[in-house]
């Protein structure tokens, strides 16, 4: 009996229809992801900050326990929704779709989904996001993006985190991009420090356009 | 794996057959999964349900990269695969991340 049936179907169509409902309301989706401790919460808290006025951002956060990290993005204004995922180490789509009730998306161009810390499972799982966003701390060594290839792979933005600290870990810079680039050749990289906001200007700037061009342009070109 | 054999034993209950003699599954080399784990999990899980004497068979489905540059698909199991002509490293993997339940033969 022939089934031809992908494993991960069932999140996958769901994944679409997050990406169809986020389409509808011209909503740029980010969904950001990397280890534990590479410095999530503080980036994005940072993002929303820098952006301002110009963009209105709203967040859906997971993690196995504790809000502490919906505590802190709500530090910058922002609505946050917290997912607990018990014992799952990644989001899927579904979970998305039921903290999308919580959350008031009237007057929202921007939804971020921070993702539980983990640089391999949560790789496999499509959220309906338009961007999917991996960082990479410069405490982490440069060869992760060569250790966990799957997710370095699947990310349009490589975010390289918490540079101020480069110097105090013989951070080497060229390593890391000929690593990110050689497993994500296509991807953007955006160079930053939430602590001093090197870098944050040329970040903002990137998601004001990306959003520009999912209200504007046809929503499969971005 | 249980993903799998939930949806394997769906699909046998639809057909209206109530023996799992095999499963087929299509894995990626590229799709993060390890072959010897999912045969490990259906052992582990099949007792007790109508694939209880039934096996796994799984078929390795080998990456294969596009090169942007000359045009051509190439096949290779590094994650980070360079265009065996050009050198370049290619950006898009157009087989090899799969996890498919192919067939069943069930009765």
């Amino acid at each position: 009996m022939e089934v031809r049936q992908a494993l991960l179907d069932k999140n996958d169509r769901l994944a679409e229809r997050n990406r169809g409902f986020f389409r509808a309301r011209g909503l740029l989706v980010l969904n950001v992801l990397s280890s534990p401790g590479s410095g999530k919460t503080a980036f994005l808290r940072e993002t929303i900050r820098a952006l301002g006025k110009q963009l209105k951002a709203g967040v859906i956060v997971g993690d196995l326990a504790t809000d502490n990290d919906a505590r802190r993005l709500r530090e910058s204004g922002a609505p946050v929704v917290q997912i607990t995922t018990g014992t799952v180490c990644h989001l899927e789509a579904e979970m998305v779709a039921r903290a999308l009730k919580q959350i008031a998306l009237d007057g929202l161009d921007l939804l971020i989904i921070e993702n539980v810390g983990n640089l391999v499972c949560p790789a496999s799982y499509d959220l309906g996001e338009d961007l999917r966003v991996v960082l990479l701390s410069v405490t982490e060594g440069e060869d992760k993006p060569l250790k966990y290839p799957p997710m370095f792979q699947s990310a349009n933005v490589v975010v390289v985190s918490k540079t101020d600290l480069a110097e105090a870990c013989s951070y080497d810079r060229e390593a890391a991009l000929a690593n990110i680039r050689r497993v994500a050749p296509n991807a953007r990289v955006f160079e930053t420090s939430a602590k001093t906001g090197r870098g944050m200007d040329t970040w903002r700037e990137f998601l004001v356009q990306k959003q520009q061009e999912r209200k504007t342009q046809n929503p499969l070109s971005l | 794996m249980q993903g799998a054999l939930t949806l394997a034993l769906e699909k046998t209950r639809q057909a209206g057959a109530s023996r799992v003699h095999v499963i087929h599954l299509r894995i990626g080399a590229l799709s993060g999964v390890v072959p010897d784990a999912l045969q490990f999990a259906f052992e582990a899980l099949a007792p007790g349900t109508p694939a209880e004497n039934g096996r796994l068979a799984i078929e390795n489905v080998p990456a294969r990269f596009w090169c942007a540059t000359c045009t051509r698909e190439f096949q290779s199991d590094d994650m980070f695969a360079e265009c065996p002509d050009c050198h370049k490293p290619s950006g898009e993997l157009r087989a090899g991340r799969e996890m498919e339940l192919a067939s069943m033969e069930i009765d």
